[in-house]
């Protein structure tokens, strides 16, 4: 029995396209090359790399030589904290690194690890849309502030922060300024001068191009001490053979995106989002979109359904056909509830009643109907068997308080 | 069975990665059911890792990531729908917590009937109700059928007795039997494993767990120093005298907790004849022991009743008793003797009741109901 399937998980991770599939092909089929050999197959080879690298760095509007190719995005966000805390070789116990409390765990749990071992960390905190107030970014420099690390728009509520600010001020501080932007590329436009950053992330499989696939900026001039050893491989930057293939994948994916932002997709994408929202919201009581007063990317929406379980609820709408996520997909198992949320100023309960839908540039008009249709139903199932909100319609009976839904 | 009738009936599967419920969905999906797997995340078993006695390196026990991985594989196998439900909070504050805490009362918990009432009949068939499944079936050898003369759900002895899990189900409602299937109460053990050899499961030959899920190689001692020290707590001093009957004080011991009713080994006293714990006082931290003569007892108390094959006790019933998982029922009469309490009067007196284990009463092979021995 063939289900209909509509996917609205493009955080998590997006499908190739055919044009990356086939701009890949001939690297699994008739090419082949080590692009550190010197003889045709190798020279073959380095000049896709290199190929891949301005596209990457057209993407980015930097300098080819300040793309470093590596795995995907949590090697990046390590490789820049690592990178410039660790520079000269070792960590030197008190420096100060500032980061945001609603950081993806790669950054996240990079700073903590380093917290651990020496560094001072500060967490700054949130707005109740989980905005990140430059003010408070200056406020916490210090004479030791080595690093500051923001991240460009977050995974789960798809809200962008101040970065442009941010950099201005870690220009002014003489501290080096780290950007994860995963869940910013091919959604809005990335220039690393604008941001005034000296190190960005870039994700592969976050923009059509293969799993395993990534990139760091890293401004030139800036040392950072590499994760792997070596041979000489990305500048001394990254040791390990070329992911050829991949780095193909990801040179044609940023070509497309650029290609796709000059086209007015984001546009396009987050109409799509805003009226997914609406007719959402239209119908289900006790909902609402986190972050949604705060400038978002296009194509994220973060809604909080009270008395229900986000859990449930996901599992809920995969089985009718609709693939969305909890929060973060690196998160799913977790205990605690989402920290974004929390950071947010969400209780408990409410952070785990979220769901995150996130759009494709190919969702469509009736991809939007069919989950616009679908969620209420759902949502009133969940709440007509849960104990908790069977006794919160019963209090207000009594009490009077609307609690009931439409 | 047609298969028509059963494609429009959704169930969801108790997955916990062992031969029985695997095999369940194996027998469910042959007869042509819409099947949802479902698996309950209810520990990390890293959590405790490493601490002082507890294993490096936990082996795949319930809720290890290996069982999670067969439990996805045989979802795969039979190509259906397959989910972990996160339940490890619930799972701490009603089963894991409760745990520690009757050790340290000096009582013998069993967190099995505990995470049946409250996370797999409760929790785990709510999630299933609310993505669209009607019941849910689990890997239990017991039976469950409706009475229409009585108007109830009826459990029943399984027809491998020596598999017999009923005593871990006494706190069933009718709401929860109504909506449960155990599809194993025909089969044996042996039997069941064929099943799954002949349905072609990678994991027929899996050996069965037999030990507490949470506490790994058995040691709830080892276990209690590790949680309450993660959890910056420590074992309350609850040292005391080891006395017999009589009062007279024959040794000291290190803690309450390392006692149960009945037990003779770990006494630290030597003696002409084996002593027993007879029983465990929290308040003065006094364990009583002597000769096993004196572990036999004639009656009981038992609160937090459930009912299943009655709506109620109201007088006098002559059943039979299970005080333990592993125990012939033995002949008893049953009185209501106080708001949700019963007395239990053995006719031959049964050895070594032990508080905070449940009592299971029996009418030949229908569990009457139950409740918590006091």
């Amino acid at each position: 029995m063939a289900m209909n399937r509509v996917y609205m998980d493009a955080n998590a991770t997006t499908p190739l396209l055919p044009e990356v599939l086939a701009a890949m092909r001939p690297w699994f089929e008739e090419k082949f090359g080590n692009p550190s050999s010197i003889h045709f197959n190798g020279q073959q080879a380095r000049s896709a790399v290199d190929h891949a690298r301005e596209s990457v760095a057209g993407m980015l509007s930097c300098r080819p030589a300040e793309v470093v190719f590596t795995s995907g995005g949590t090697e990046g966000d390590n490789l820049a904290l690592f990178g410039i805390l660790r520079a000269g070789g070792v960590l030197q116990p008190g420096d100060h690194l500032i980061t945001s409390s609603v950081e993806h765990d790669a950054v996240l749990h990079a700073a903590q690890h380093l917290r651990d071992h020496g560094i001072e960390v500060t967490f700054l905190p949130v707005s109740s849309d989980g905005v990140v107030d430059p003010g408070d970014v200056r406020r916490a420099l210090s004479a030791k502030t080595k690093l500051i690390s923001v991240m460009m728009a977050n995974n789960e509520t798809g809200v962008l922060q101040p970065v442009s600010e941010i950099g201005k001020i870690a220009q002014e501080a003489d501290v080096y300024f780290h950007t994860d932007a995963v869940q910013a590329a091919a959604k809005i436009p990335l220039d690393v001068k604008a941001i005034g950053c000296d190190l960005l992330t870039l994700s592969g499989h976050k923009i059509h191009a293969p799993l395993g696939t990534g990139a760091l900026y890293v401004r030139r001039g800036t040392q950072i001490e590499p994760l792997f050893f070596g041979g000489l491989h990305e500048r001394h930057r990254r040791a390990g053979t070329e992911n050829l293939p991949g780095i193909v994948g990801l040179g044609k994916a940023a070509d497309l995106a650029v290609a796709a932002l000059e086209a007015g997709i984001p546009a396009k994408i987050a109409a799509l989002r805003d009226r997914l929202e609406a007719r959402i919201l239209e119908n289900v009581d006790e909902a609402g979109v986190n972050g949604g007063g705060a400038p978002r990317v296009c194509n994220t929406s973060s809604m909080w359904f009270d008395h229900v379980e986000g859990e449930a609820l996901v599992i809920a709408l995969d089985l009718k056909g609709l693939a969305v996520s909890g929060g973060s997909a690196c998160q799913s198992g977790a205990t605690e509830p989402s920290h974004v949320m929390l950071a947010m100023g969400l209780s408990e309960e409410r952070a785990r009643s979220c769901v995150r839908f996130s759009l494709l540039k190919s969702t469509t008009d009736d991809d939007v109907e069919f989950a616009a249709s679908l969620v209420p139903g759902t949502v009133a199932r969940l709440r007509d068997l849960s104990p908790v909100y069977a006794k919160n319609v019963a209090v207000s009976a009594d009490g009077g308080e609307s609690h009931g839904r439409k | 069975m047609a298969e028509s009738k059963n494609e429009s009936k959704k169930i969801a599967i108790a997955m916990s990665g062992g031969v029985d419920s695997s095999t369940v969905a194996a027998m469910l999906k042959a007869e042509g059911y819409d099947l949802i797997g479902l698996t309950l995340q209810l520990w990390n078993q890293r959590r405790l890792a490493g601490k002082e006695g507890m294993p490096e390196q936990v082996q795949g026990r319930c809720c290890s990531i290996d069982d999670v991985y067969d439990a996805r594989h045989v979802a795969e196998e039979l190509g259906i729908p397959y989910y972990v439900v996160n339940q490890q909070d619930r799972f701490e504050r009603d089963v894991v917590r409760p745990f520690v805490s009757e050790y340290l009362a000096g009582r013998t918990p069993i967190p099995c009937s505990l995470c049946n009432n409250h996370l797999k009949f409760d929790q785990l068939l709510l999630t299933a109700r609310q993505i669209g499944a009607d019941q849910i079936a689990t890997g239990h050898y017991a039976r469950n059928e409706y009475d229409p003369e009585r108007d109830r759900w009826i459990l029943k002895r399984p027809a491998d007795t020596a598999k017999d899990q009923t005593y871990f189900l006494f706190g069933l409602t009718q709401e929860q039997l109504s909506r449960t299937l155990f599809p194993l109460g025909d089969y044996s053990k042996p039997r069941v494993r064929e099943i799954a050899k002949e349905a072609g499961l990678s994991l027929a030959a899996k050996p069965d767990s037999q030990e507490i899920c949470f506490v790994p190689g058995g040691d709830y001692k080892r276990f209690l120093e590790a949680y309450l020290e993660e959890q910056g707590e420590t074992v309350p001093d609850s040292s005391g005298d080891l006395v017999t009957a009589s009062g007279e004080v024959i040794g000291q011991h290190e803690g309450i907790h390392h006692f149960t009713v009945g037990q003779r080994k770990g006494l630290g006293v030597s003696s002409p004849t084996p002593l027993y714990v007879l029983q465990i006082d929290p308040a003065s931290h006094n364990v009583v022991v002597g000769p096993e003569t004196d572990l036999a007892t004639e009656t009981m108390r038992v609160r937090q009743l459930n009912w299943i094959s009655i709506p109620a006790l109201t007088g006098d019933m002559r059943v039979r008793v299970k005080i333990r998982h592993r125990f012939e029922p033995a002949w008893a009469t049953i009185t209501p003797s106080g708001a949700d309490e019963v007395l239990v009067a053995f006719e031959e007196p049964a050895r070594a009741v032990t508080p905070g284990q449940a009592a299971v009463f029996y009418s030949e092979d229908e569990v009457v109901g139950g409740g918590w021995i006091v």
